[in-house]
C-alpha cells in the first residue's frame, strides 16, 4: 500500500520495477541527439498511412509492441495500459489499442500525460491485484500542429520562445516486484539486521546483478496558472506548475536538489527552464541549475536543429527522453537517482481564443535503480542499523547501490 | 505560489527572447522585394508579348498566384516564408498560401467538410473584413470623394 509522505508524495512500499522501455520516433528527433537510442525510426511522417493522426496511432502501437518484446511477454498477460496522446479525444490512444487486448484507461494531461501514466500504474500495483502495467503516451509533430496551431504548408513565422511537438512515443512495462520469500518476511518482521548487513557490504554479493529501475515516490500535480495567455509561450506557462511541484516533492521527502542526480522537466524549453531557476530561487531559495536537465533540449540539438526552437514539447517528448537517455543513464549507474517532473499545459485549442490564462499541472515520479526484491529488503536491513526511520523511506537502495558502484563498501564496515 | 501573476509577467518579459527584428526587417524586404521584382519582371514579359494594359494587370497576381499554390503544394512555400516573414505575408502569395495550406491540410476529412469547409479557414477573415472596409470606403467615396 502506498504511504503518505507529508503532505503530497506517496512512498510504495513495493516499488514497482521498469521490466522494459521503448521509444519510437520521427526524422527531426532522429537527427537529434538521442537518434541512436530509439527502437525504431519512421522518416515518413505519415508512415505509409493515409492520415497523420493514423500515422500518431501507428507511433504509438509500435512503441508498445516493442515494449511488449522487449519485456518478452504477450499482451494479454498485461493487466492494464495506461496511455494518453495530445488529440482530441486521445483518438492515438483509442485506435492503437484497438488490437492489443489490453484493458485500457486512456489518460490526458497533454504534455504530462506520460508522467501521469507512471504515477497511477505505479500508485495501481502497489495497491495491489496487477502484475502488469503499460504506460505510454505519444504526439505528432503534423498531428498537433493541424488540431493545435496552422495548417503545417502554411507560411508563418516562427515565434522567438516556440517549442516544436516531437513525433515520438515512449513506453514502459512495469512488473510488480517479486514477492518476498517467507524467510525474508521473518527477518525483516523480527529486525534481524546485523547478518544481512554484513553479507550486503561484501561488493561480490552485487557485483553482476544487473540493474532494475524501480519507482519508489511518486507525486500528483496540483493546476497552476500564472496568467500566461500567449499558446506560443508554453514553457513560461508550465514552469510554475514544475516549481510547484518540485517544492513540495523536495519538502515532503526532505531532500535537496543535490540528493538526485538528475531533475528532469518534461518540456519546458530553455525558455521554461530558466524561469524555473529563477522561480525556485524565489520562492524558496533553492538553485537546481546544476542537477536540472529538460526533455524538451535533450531530445533536439538546439544550436543546430532551427525547426527545434527553444526545445521539444509534446506528450511524446518526454516519453521518449526517460524511455532512451534517463533509463540508460541509471541501468548504466552513471545516475542512481532521478527526479521526472512531467509538464503539462491544458489547454484547448479554443480556449486561449477565448481569452483564458494557461492551466498547468506537473507530476512527478522517483526513478530510482535496486536490484531486485531480495536485494532489496537486504539493503534495507542493512541500513536500518544506522539509518534514521525517516530516510527508510527514500534513499535505502539508492544509498546502498551507490555504495556498491563506487566500491566503498569496506568504508562502511 | 508565493509569486503573483504580475511578478511572474515581469520574469517571463525578462527570460522570453525577443524576435530578432532586424533580421525579419532583412528577410521581408529582401524576399518581398524579390516577389515584387519577378511580378514586375512578369509585367515586363506580358506586355513585350503584346498583350493588353488590363490583361497583364490580371495575368501577373494570377500567375503569381499559381506558382504560390505551386510552391506550397511541393513544401516550399512554408520554408521560404520562414525567411521571408512579411515578405511572403503581405503580398499576394501570402494570401494565395493561406487558401492552398489548409485545403490540403484537410483533404483527409473529404472534399466537402474537409477542403471546402475548411478552404477559408485562415483566409476568411480577410475576405470578410477586406469585404466589410471596401462598404465602409464606397460610402465615403460615394460622398466625399466623387
Amino acid at each position: 500500500m502506498p504511504i503518505r509522505k507529508g503532505k503530497a508524495v506517496l512512498h510504495l512500499e513495493r516499488p514497482p520495477q521498469i521490466r522494459a522501455r521503448a521509444a519510437v520516433g520521427g526524422n527531426a528527433e532522429a537527427a537529434g541527439p538521442l537518434g541512436a537510442s530509439f527502437d525504431q525510426l519512421f522518416p515518413d511522417p505519415y508512415m505509409g498511412l493515409e492520415t497523420w493522426e493514423q500515422a500518431e496511432s501507428a507511433l504509438l502501437k509500435a512503441a508498445l509492441e516493442h515494449a511488449l518484446r522487449k519485456g518478452n511477454i504477450e499482451s494479454k498477460d498485461v493487466d492494464l495500459l495506461l496511455c494518453g496522446d495530445l488529440l482530441n479525444q486521445c483518438t492515438a490512444t483509442g485506435f492503437a489499442a484497438r488490437d492489443l487486448g489490453i484493458p485500457l484507461a486512456g489518460l490526458y494531461g497533454a504534455c504530462s500525460t506520460f508522467a501521469m501514466a507512471l504515477a497511477l500504474g505505479a500508485l495501481q500495483m502497489d495497491g495491489g491485484g496487477f502484475s502488469h502495467i503499460l504506460a505510454a503516451a505519444s504526439s505528432h509533430f503534423c498531428a498537433a500542429e493541424k488540431q493545435f496551431r496552422f495548417p503545417l504548408e502554411y507560411g508563418g513565422q516562427p515565434q522567438a520562445a516556440g517549442q516544436r511537438t516531437a513525433t515520438a512515443a515512449g513506453a514502459l512495462l512495469l512488473e510488480a516486484p517479486p514477492e518476498l520469500s517467507f524467510i525474508e518476511k521473518q527477518l525483516e518482521r523480527l529486525g534481524t539486521i546485523r547478518e544481512s548487513a554484513a553479507e550486503i557490504r561484501k561488493p561480490e554479493a552485487l557485483a553482476d546483478t544487473p540493474i532494475t529501475v524501480g519507482i519508489p515516490n511518486v507525486i500528483l500535480g496540483r493546476v497552476v496558472d500564472l496568467g500566461v495567455k500567449d499558446s506560443a509561450e508554453m514553457g513560461a506557462a508550465m514552469a510554475p506548475a514544475a516549481c510547484d511541484t518540485l517544492l513540495r516533492f523536495l519538502a515532503d521527502t526532505a531532500t535537496a536538489p543535490e540528493a538526485y542526480d538528475c531533475i528532469l522537466t518534461g518540456d519546458l524549453g530553455q525558455v521554461g527552464s530558466e524561469l524555473l531557476y529563477d522561480l525556485c530561487m524565489q520562492e524558496a531559495h533553492i538553485d537546481i541549475r546544476q542537477v536540472h536537465k529538460d526533455g524538451g533540449t535533450l531530445l533536439y540539438d538546439i544550436e543546430t536543429q532551427a525547426e527545434a526552437g527553444v526545445g521539444g514539447s509534446g506528450a511524446g517528448c518526454s516519453a521518449a527522453v526517460v524511455c532512451t537517455y534517463v533509463l540508460q543513464q541509471l541501468e548504466a549507474a552513471r545516475w542512481t537517482r532521478v527526479l521526472f517532473l512531467g509538464t503539462g499545459a491544458l489547454l484547448s485549442a479554443i480556449s486561449p481564443l477565448q481569452g483564458q490564462t494557461i492551466p498547468c499541472i506537473c507530476h512527478g515520479v522517483e526513478l530510482a535503480p535496486f536490484a531486485d526484491g531480495k536485494h532489496r529488503i537486504r539493503h534495507r536491513l542493512a541500513e536500518t542499523s544506522d539509518t534514521p526511520q525517516e530516510d527508510l523511506m527514500t534513499g535505502v537502495w539508492h544509498e546502498a547501490l551507490k555504495n556498491k558502484l563506487l566500491g566503498t563498501f569496506d568504508k562502511n564496515t | 505560489m508565493r509569486t503573483s501573476p504580475e511578478a511572474y509577467g515581469e520574469l517571463r518579459r525578462r527570460e522570453t527572447p525577443q524576435s530578432p527584428h532586424f533580421k525579419h526587417i532583412l528577410g521581408s524586404f529582401l524576399i518581398g522585394g524579390t516577389i515584387c521584382a519577378v511580378g514586375e519582371g512578369l509585367a515586363q514579359l506580358f506586355t513585350a508579348l503584346g498583350w493588353a494594359e488590363k490583361t497583364v494587370t490580371l495575368a501577373v497576381p494570377v500567375t503569381l498566384i499559381v506558382l504560390t499554390a505551386i510552391l506550397t503544394a511541393a513544401g516550399v512555400f512554408d520554408k521560404i516564408a520562414r525567411h521571408g516573414a512579411a515578405g511572403t505575408g503581405v503580398p499576394i502569395s501570402g494570401f494565395a498560401n493561406a487558401i492552398v495550406a489548409p485545403a490540403m491540410e484537410h483533404r483527409t476529412e473529404g472534399r466537402i467538410l474537409g477542403t471546402g469547409a475548411n478552404l477559408f479557414r485562415l483566409a476568411g477573415p480577410v475576405l470578410a473584413y477586406g469585404s466589410a472596409v471596401c462598404v465602409v470606403y464606397g460610402i465615403i467615396y460615394y460622398f466625399f470623394l466623387r
